[in-house]
């Protein structure tokens, strides 16, 4: 079976709400939809306080050529443009809408009918693609209209659908692989026209046979698709892991996966692109997991964009007792919330309760040169040395051991026996790197 | 028996000469001439090499003004913070001219967040360095802006200046000690610290804060926050206070002690130090009776 070579670990899987089919969640009396959601540049607003808003209307637009739309999420009327605490407990500017009622934009089909018909062209899905906000929902939030665009002299062979979901307890890609199915494989030929490709992989750990199954069984109508099952190995979701895994290719440091002929999509943003394109539904909601071992009903909840975390976990049976740490995302690459009434947004992929046994750290011992975190780092870099360089703040030596492709999957930290913060300062260092190199392109 | 040990001295000392001989020419052709200047400036410094000049060390500075003053014929803009004047007029009377004499200063803490005023909403067990929390999230205060009270200041500090109080959260500058090199205001990621001059008898008046979030956000976080409410704006006769982003400064330049801008601030925003205690104490800004005393540590 197919898996990367270098390094990855295997942490328990604990998915406790793959079974639980996805839910739709209640409409909040109120949304904060942060403006900033993708990676790259901020969104402007365009609407105005006081403006009445239909579900699905543009309300900040991406100008920049990495920056992406946002759309409302419910109808009502806006509130103000304020700031909001986001995860991280900064303030981040946002649009607060008051819900009044549930009215859609007339354009956006509503109905299940699947429509398989790709009507429109290449050039027709990445302007509709661009316009209706879709970013990459594995977790990044990257502008998906970018990764359509093939640069000049490059051409792209393969597009890879990103089915893994490594990171332990979320299962949100995994329901969406069962209970939509045809949309997403329509979305994968839709991506497969835009790139101009004949060949489009779905990459889906075999620790979900029934995904598995299912999707092999109806690719068998799509020309060009094909499912493989991976060994379960993390971080096989990382773009370049997967790549490694399915087509042997190894993407140079620094360099993007058009390099070596592949594009990569999640299967959210398949099926994204898919009620983009088919149905002229723009990216204002998306399947989130909350979960954990005491949540009382872990479940996969599909949320409309801007919905306060706290009310998911009060549909998920409220806050545990002895809960004391909330992670945004998965265990390995989450970040803890600040505060639980930061809003969903588009890269929010899960959201875990853990209990205080589960989020304190273990205590720092000295490094005993086991060299552990090399052996499992999927990068070939040796996180031992360039956490220490980060330390010492030695950041040109930093640069030059490659700090900058590190995809911050947490396996080094994960392994250590000592428990050193090894990403913790990976991750200092590649901002405070990050700056020096910004710094040196502006002169 | 003899011959050979003969033929062994002449012959080593033979090499010897050559050796010398082209050692003495190549040192000759490699000479680096340097100005004895240097060495007396250097020697003059205070040998801290803390950097707080601009130069990564004592000898780097000396370099630098022997440098400008063989071409400028002065030293303008090179200052030995830890040395202050008297080592300046030192260097300069080295190199033969004059300097103006510059204010001295010290590190101020702009931020009263305690434990107290600035409650804890979050617990955090990641790396202790401010840089690493300030990086991950906004510190266990809910204030974005305040003091993380992890301390990389006092960590930076070489001259044994500042200290954490263990109980406040807050770093404590020594006055005394501290010699304004900005090692801790380089350190801190939050921009906290500043370098004011000393003032008259070391009488110093600042807004304690450097949050620019709106009044009542602010003061919702922390007791003791410049909600920007105008007050000391107002009542500055001398144009030394400037409001901007929520958030009141005082020029120090403009600022002529008079102490009406601590009277008016409702939040206790501004602090006072090393003023006699007044004579009448004003009652309005008594009725949080909750608010830490804006007590003080600073020591002289």
């Amino acid at each position: 079976m197919k898996t990367f070579e270098l390094g990855g670990v295997h942490p328990a899987e604990n998915k406790i709400s793959e079974n639980k089919a996805i839910e739709v969640l209640p409409i909040p009396k109120q949304v904060q939809i942060p403006v900033a959601q993708n990676l790259g540049a901020p969104s402007v607003p365009i609407v105005n306080k006081g403006d009445e808003v239909k579900v699905g209307q543009l309300i900040a637009k991406g100008e920049a050529f990495i920056s992406s739309n946002v759309h409302s999420s419910v109808s009502g009327k806006v509130l103000k443009i304020d700031n909001v605490n986001d995860q991280s407990g900064y303030k981040k500017p946002a649009i607060f809408i008051n819900v009044a009622g549930d009215e859609w934009e007339e354009n956006i089909d509503r109905s299940d009918t699947l429509i398989k018909d790709i009507t429109a062209s290449k050039d027709e899905i990445i302007k509709k693609v661009h316009k209706l906000g879709i970013v990459g929902l594995g977790g990044a939030a990257f502008p998906s209209h970018v990764k359509l665009m093939v640069p000049k002299g490059k051409k792209a062979e393969a597009l890879i659908i990103n089915g893994v979901e490594c990171e332990p307890y979320l299962t949100a890609d995994h329901r969406v692989m069962l209970e939509k199915a045809d949309e997403l494989l329509v979305g994968t030929k839709i991506l497969m026209k835009a790139l101009g490709v004949e060949k489009g992989f779905i990459g889906i750990e075999n620790n979900k046979p029934d995904a598995i199954e299912h999707l092999s069984k109806l690719s068998k109508e799509y020309k060009g698709i094909e499912v493989y099952p991976l060994k379960v190995k993390y971080p096989q979701g990382g773009e370049k892991q997967l790549i490694k895994a399915l087509t042997n290719r190894e993407v140079p440091s620094g360099k993007l996966p058009i390099e070596v002929g592949c594009v990569v999509q999640n299967v959210g943003t398949a099926l994204a692109v898919y009620e983009a394109v088919q149905k002229n539904k723009p990216l204002f909601e998306r399947v989130v997991t909350i979960t954990g071992k005491a949540v009382k009903n872990p479940s996969n909840f599909l949320v409309r964009i801007g919905t306060p975390i706290s009310e998911l976990i009060e549909a998920s049976g409220g806050t545990p007792d002895k809960t004391s740490k909330i992670v945004g995302g998965g265990p390995m690459m989450g970040k803890a919330l600040v505060t639980p009434d930061a809003p969903i947004v588009k890269g929010s992929s899960g959201v875990l309760l853990f209990d205080e046994k589960e989020s304190k750290r273990v205590e720092e011992k000295a490094c005993i040169r086991c060299a552990g975190c090399i052996k499992v780092c999927p990068m070939g870099l040796e996180p031992v040395l360039i956490s220490q360089l980060t330390k010492l703040e030695m950041y040109e030596e930093a640069e030059k051991n490659n700090i900058m492709d590190c995809i911050e999957c947490g396996s080094c930290q994960y392994t250590c026996p000592s428990g050193k913060p090894l990403l913790d300062y990976i991750r200092l260092g590649k901002f405070k790197v990050g700056q020096i190199i910004r710094n040196r392109g502006k002169k | 028996m003899n011959d050979v040990v003969i033929f062994a001295v002449i012959s080593l000392a033979g090499i010897g000469l050559a050796a010398a001989i082209i050692l003495y020419f190549v040192a000759q052709k490699f000479k680096v001439i340097e100005d004895p200047k240097i060495d007396e400036v250097e020697e003059a410094l205070p040998a801290a090499n803390c950097g707080g000049c601009g130069y990564p060390g004592c000898r780097n500075f000396a370099e630098a003004s022997v440098k400008k003053a063989n071409k400028d014929k002065n030293i303008e803009g090179l200052y030995c913070p830890v040395g202050g004047n008297e080592i300046m007029s030192k260097v300069a009377s080295i190199l033969g001219l004059e300097v103006e004499a510059q204010e001295p200063m010290v590190a101020v803490l702009r931020c009263s967040g305690t434990k107290k005023n600035a409650p804890k909403k979050v617990e955090y067990n990641g790396p202790m360095t401010c840089a690493f929390a300030h990086n991950l999230y906004q510190g266990e205060s809910a204030c974005p802006y305040g003091c993380l009270w992890l301390g990389d200041c006092v960590e930076a500090c070489n001259f044994d200046a500042m200290y954490m109080d263990e109980e406040t959260g807050l770093p404590v500058i020594i006055e005394d000690n501290c010699v304004a090199c900005g090692a801790c205001v380089e350190a801190c990621p939050r921009d906290i610290i500043e370098l004011r001059n000393v003032g008259k008898k070391s009488k110093r008046i600042f807004v304690s804060c450097v949050n620019e979030e709106k009044g009542g956000v602010a003061r919702k976080n922390c007791k003791v926050a410049c909600i920007g409410c105008g007050k000391c704006f107002q009542v500055c006769k001398f144009d030394a206070i400037t409001i901007e982003n929520n958030l009141a400064y005082i020029d120090y330049e403009k600022c002529k002690l008079c102490r009406k801008c601590v009277e008016v601030c409702p939040t206790n925003a501004i602090h006072e130090l090393n003023f006699p205690p007044r004579k009448v104490k004003p009652v309005e800004n008594k009725k949080p009776d909750e608010i830490e005393k804006t007590e003080i540590k600073q020591q002289v």
